[in-house]
């Protein structure tokens, strides 16, 4: 089942985020896609990205843990990603070979979540004009991605995530420092 | 202009003002981890480099969402967590207090003013004393865990103005059910709701907890109400704290305002698959159910309980029906123990299990068959919640579960 998923491109998911040059898959999901289809509750006792991923979707899209290729794209409508904080969402497209998310809008935490684990969230409001099975080619960074040969415009990602985003996640990015600078100057 | 309650809790704790929109790394009063979450968040932590918390005092541990544990993994989680817990000098809680949410709220560990987050989603129902609090994932939590602090953008605020006076049978989870539908499951992404108003002065801590907790289902970041007599006497043999006054400006800008007077409204259900698809119960009245889940962060108080016993009267539930009744807390677990009411559930036909999160997240017990009914008073229905996916889960009150359970249809709860 993980044949078809390369592990060179893994260790480029960990050392930084696909912007650009990915020809890819969409696997395409409609609106209020939420974290309970994503990963179902029952699968919460694993944590390792790779086990996760067998059961990506699980009961709501059964081939795609089957069928999904390293660098396949995920494509949602609206509020993807919406419902429970858990990260074994990300955690599993990423294990399933998914580094980069497109909906029309995001739910807050998974948005955050992506970002952090190295799974890239890209809004384009014309999501939903993307057909499933089709060709994705990513220019997030000059904003815009094109499927099928059609190009649609993608919003840019907050600056302040940009660095995690540059560093291939939070955890790359806060292991260099060694305290934070808060917003107040009087420590509680 | 003046300011949100939300930016007055950023202003206050950085110490200058703060307004929507800016991004600041706050100082956190809190961090509460759970045995979903928990480990991930952990591992997080020593990934990044971590090798002391920032304070243990401040953070909060518990399990509740599988336990006892049932399963292997269940249980290797819950010993690597208490490893930690032992590691770090962390009070945990361990299996023997409850549901998460409830537990933070009656430790004291959330308060007025504070900034707290929680790795789970429902971490927005601290705001029900006054707090900001939000969920996280694992990973922000492992760098809070490190740090103390996060990055926050600073929520606007959508202020629900709420009027009337509720009547027989209907109460704040109609309320907030019919409020989602309203404002629609992303309608307040990126957003706080402050719940304001003559209903709210009137609203109970159960019921402020119950719709702030469901903040999160309209995608906000955070919901809240304003400390005012009622918290304070809440937090008073909580926390050793002094009452002051923190409340929204009359012109500060909020993002919208939304006005709901409940003296008109009526039991509310949320139908399959969306948490936003309240309609009056009278529309899916008759619907069979074969299972009714009275419990959960939302709705496991012993307020509703009570309520659900009201209905219940001294009739039995249906034979055809499974009823699990789970108090959110061990607090919760002995009034209504003290009350009579687990005796009385008991003796009705229902299993009343010792506090945890139960079948609202699906991977513990309760778990549903293709083509099964539930009935619950939790703050999801998510296609495949409750167990499969060919399985449908309604939300509603405590009133309506137990009116439903009752007849083993959906029932109006003000009709038995």
């Amino acid at each position: 089942m993980m044949n078809n998923r390369k592990p060179a491109a893994r260790q480029e998911a960990v050392a930084g985020m696909p912007l650009a040059g990915t020809n890819a898959r969409a696997w395409k999901f409609g609106d209020n896609i939420d974290t309970d289809a994503i990963i179902p509750g029952r699968f919460l006792t694993i944590n390792n990205p790779d086990e996760l991923a067998h059961h990506a979707f699980e009961g709501t899209r059964d081939e795609f843990a089957k069928k999904v290729k390293e660098g396949d794209v995920v494509v949602g409508g609206r509020n993807f990603g919406c419902g429970s904080s858990r990260e074994h969402a990300p955690l599993a497209l990423l294990g399933s070979g998914v580094r980069v998310v497109i909906a029309q809008s995001f739910a807050r935490i998974f948005f955050r979540n992506s970002i952090n684990v190295g799974v890239l969230p890209v809004v384009c409001r014309d999501a939903d004009k993307i057909a499933d099975g089709a060709k994705i080619r990513l220019n997030a960074r000059n904003g815009y991605i094109e499927a099928d040969g059609t190009r649609y415009v993608v919003e840019p990602v907050p600056e302040f995530m940009q660095g995690i985003i540059d560093a291939g996640g939070l955890v790359p990015y806060a292991k260099g420092l060694k305290e934070v600078l808060v917003c107040t100057k009087s420590q509680r | 202009m003046g300011a949100t309650i939300v930016e007055k809790i950023f202003s206050k704790t950085c110490g200058k003002e703060i307004r929507a929109g800016e991004v600041v790394m706050a100082p956190l009063d809190g961090a509460m981890i759970h045995d979903i979450t928990g480990p991930l968040a952990i591992q997080k932590f020593y990934e990044m480099g971590g090798s002391k918390v920032f304070d243990p005092e401040r953070i909060i541990m518990l399990f509740d969402h599988q336990i006892p544990a049932d399963s292997i993994g269940a249980a290797q989680n819950h010993v690597y967590m208490r490893a930690f817990a032992a590691e770090q000098h962390i009070h945990n809680y361990d299996i023997n207090e409850g549901v998460c949410h409830q537990v933070v709220l009656e430790k004291g560990r959330a308060a007025p003013g504070e900034i707290v987050v929680g790795a789970d989603s429902h971490t927005c129902m601290y705001g029900a004393v006054g707090a900001f609090a939000t969920g996280i994932g694992s990973t922000d939590m492992g760098f809070a865990l490190k740090f103390g602090a996060l990055y926050f953008k600073v929520p606007e605020t959508i202020r629900a103005e709420l009027s009337g006076r509720f009547t027989k049978y209907v109460g704040a989870k109609d309320l907030i059910l019919a409020i989602a539908a309203d404002i629609g499951a992303d309608g307040a992404t990126y957003k706080a709701i402050e719940f304001t108003g003559r209903t709210v002065s009137n609203l109970d801590m159960a019921g402020r907890m119950t719709c702030c907790n469901m903040a999160v289902e309209m995608g906000a970041k955070a919901g809240i109400v304003a400390p005012d007599a009622i918290t304070w006497k809440y937090m008073k043999s909580r926390r050793n704290m002094k009452p002051f006054v923190l409340r929204s400006d009359r012109d500060a800008d909020f993002a919208e305002r939304r006005s709901y007077d409940v003296s008109n409204l009526e039991p509310q259900v949320a139908v399959p698959h969306n948490v936003d698809t309240a309609v009056p119960v009278n529309k899916v009245a008759g619907t069979h159910v074969d299972q009714v889940f009275i419990g959960s962060c939302t709705n496991g108080r012993f307020e509703d309980l009570k309520e659900a016993a009201d209905v219940l009267g001294k009739k039995k539930f249906n034979a055809n029906v499974r009823v699990i009744v789970i108090p959110a807390s061990r607090d919760e677990y002995l009034r209504t123990l003290e009350a009579g009411l687990v005796e009385k559930f008991v003796k009705a036909g229902a299993l009343v299990e010792a506090p945890c999160c139960g079948p609202c997240m699906g991977g513990a017990f309760g778990l549903l068959a293709p083509g099964e009914v539930s009935l619950s008073t939790s703050n999801r229905n998510f296609r495949g919640r409750q167990g499969s996916t060919d399985a449908k889960v309604y939300l509603c009150s405590p009133a309506t579960a137990a009116a439903s359970a009752m007849n083993g249809v959906i029932t109006d709860p003000r009709e038995v």
